[in-house]
């Protein structure tokens, strides 16, 4: 099956702002494929979590918006990245209730249940790299 | 600086939320709510979200402080007008937002209030006005 | 490597008149076509032969999963997903690729014709990749079918569970069939809307005509009720049955806060006791007063 990448486009997450920002962007993506309104919330939110802890946790990084096909679907696909402190524990943070700080430690393990397909790569020291994909 | 205005209603306030906010704003609507209640002796809020089209755990945090906040200074919240696709969102998510009264719209939101109000004028330690 | 070659050279020495005489096939089957459809025909022809050259000359054609060969496949699987929405059948997007072997072939002759083995291993070579590129189109056509077949799914199950009103403020979903997860998704969010649309603030679901509930259908079950809280409306399931009862219990699912009846005459008298109503029996209107 071969993935193809549509449309892209990539925003810098560094402020409160910059969170918003991201929500549109997912919004108008989810919207141009015809994403009903339950599924576009879906991604809009758990882009918000995703974006939020790349700014709090990883101090700032950037995402990449990409509408996405393949032979028989398409979806959005969300590369959030930073360049931060990195995850130790990668199960832990995905449990439902963890926090390192004071969160509802919902936002990761959340944003996973939000999506069909959900990847995290994190090394300690050199940052975190979460990506998400929503089928349509 | 940008703020979300705060309606004062004979003993309430009413709050609607029309923008996609971003954290430091929900932030300080938070601490407006708060010196708002104690200012205005208000004994009721009353928050519309008929017209966000998102709630994440941040906004779900803010509603529950909202909330816990408005009880120590004796008042009652009630969030309104919730969209089916934020409720579903946020459900997945696993929020349930616990302690927090809800109501359809305005008008129903307005009614919970009341009677929310009147249940806890009767927990007993009523205020001595009374 | 040297066939590989053969067919890309032919390709470029002979780009236009394949592409014609290949055009010449694709209407010879007596269709009568009209201009612009001919045009177009023209322009995706010569779109995917230069495609096709373009990935024989950079990739080879042993293998056609190589980075050159993406947008021959892209350019296919369009071509089919487009036809499989206008009802077109397999055969006819699959002979669109097979209608090239034809003019190829003759190509390969004038080039080759002398040399015997030369030339039988061109053809071999083009027959083989001309029937990979059609399975291809063949494999696509059909999933887009089935994905076709399973949206028309979706929206005939969107009307088969009407959300009915049985009071001003009172909403009943009659669950009937087999609920899977993808119903159940529709019918919920249908449900919530409805609580909305009509300010309603009580909404029975009612799973007595649902044989089965699995797990994931419990789940969604429960999570609407949590929908529901969260806009304001209370949500009763009614109809659970001791097999179902079972289930629920299964997941450790606690329902405490869900109130549940075993008729939906049974919720329904809670939804208008919550509410304020009461139901009076008019004695001197009954037929037998004790
Ligand atoms: N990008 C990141 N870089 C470093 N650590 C991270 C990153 N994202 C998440 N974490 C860690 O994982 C934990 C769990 O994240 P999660 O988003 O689930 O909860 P939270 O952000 O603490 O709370 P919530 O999102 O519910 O407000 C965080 O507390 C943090 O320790
Ligand atoms: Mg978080």
């Amino acid at each position: 099956m071969a993935m193809r990448v549509l449309n892209s486009e990539s925003i810098p997450i560094s402020t409160a702002e910059d969170i918003v920002r991201v929500r549109q962007a997912v919004r108008r993506s989810a919207v141009s494929l015809g994403f009903g309104i339950v599924d576009q919330t879906k991604i809009v939110t758990a882009s918000s979590e995703l974006a939020r802890n790349a700014l709090d946790y990883g101090g700032g990084g950037t995402v990449q918006v990409e509408v996405v096909q393949n032979e028989t679907r398409s979806g959005v696909r969300l590369v959030f990245e930073d360049q931060g402190p990195g995850i130790p524990d990668i199960a832990l943070a995905l449990t439902d209730g963890y926090t390192s700080g004071n969160g509802m430690g919902l936002g990761l393990s959340g944003a996973k249940r939000l999506s069909h397909e959900f990847d995290i790569w994190s090394k300690p020291g050199s940052g975190t790299r979460v990506s998400i994909l929503r089928w349509k | 600086m940008e703020r979300i205005p705060i309606l004062k209603m004979g003993e309430y306030l009413l709050v609607t939320i029309q923008v996609d906010m971003h954290d430091r704003l929900a932030l300080t609507l938070q601490e407006d709510l708060t010196s708002q209640i104690v200012k205005s002796r208000a004994r009721g809020v009353l928050i519309d979200i008929s017209a966000l089209e998102m709630v994440d755990s941040f906004i779900g945090r803010m509603l529950g402080a909202i909330a816990s906040m408005a009880r120590l200074l004796d008042a009652q919240t009630v969030v309104v007008g919730m969209q089916p696709s934020v409720a579903i969102t946020l459900v997945e998510l696993g929020m349930s937002l616990q302690g927090i009264r809800t109501a359809l719209d305005v008008e129903k939101g307005m009614v919970a209030l009341m009677s929310s109000i009147r249940e806890a004028g009767e927990d007993g330690d009523a205020s001595p006005e009374f | 490597m040297s066939s590989n070659n053969a067919l890309a050279d032919v390709f470029e020495k002979r780009e236009n008149e394949i592409a014609s005489k290949w055009l010449e096939l694709q209407f010879a089957d007596g269709r009568k076509a009209s201009p612009t459809a001919h045009t177009e025909a023209g322009r995706r022809s010569r779109d995917f032969l230069s495609a096709l050259k373009n990935a024989t000359r950079k990739d080879g054609t042993t293998d056609i999963n190589g980075k050159e060969w993406a947008p021959v496949k892209d350019f296919l699987a369009d071509l089919s997903a487009g036809q499989a929405k206008n009802g077109a059948s397999p055969s006819e997007t699959a002979s669109f690729v097979f209608s090239l072997k034809q003019p190829v072939f003759a190509a390969l002759r004038e080039e080759h014709g002398k040399d015997a083995t030369a030339f039988g291993d061109a053809i071999w070579d083009a027959t083989q990749l001309l029937d990979k590129l059609g399975l291809l189109t063949t494999e696509i056509h059909q999933k887009s079918r089935e994905s076709v077949i399973s949206r028309q799914q979706q929206e005939m199950l969107e009307l088969s569970t009407p959300v009915v009103r049985l009071w001003e403020n009172i909403l009943a979903l009659p669950l009937i069939g087999t609920l899977d997860s993808a119903r159940t998704q529709i019918v919920m969010q249908n449900l919530l809307e409805a609580i909305v649309e009509t300010r309603s603030d009580f909404a029975i679901i009612d799973i007595t005509g649902v044989p089965v509930v699995d797990t994931l259908v419990a789940q969604h079950l429960l999570k609407t009720v949590a929908a529901a809280r969260l806009m304001g409306a209370d949500c009763l399931i009614s109809g659970i049955r001791p097999q179902i009862a079972q289930t629920i219990i299964h997941l450790g699912v606690d329902l405490t806060n869900v109130t549940t009846k075993a008729t939906l005459a049974d919720a329904f008298a809670v939804a208008l006791k919550r509410s304020g109503h009461s139901v009076v029996r008019d004695a001197a209107k009954a037929g037998a007063p004790r």
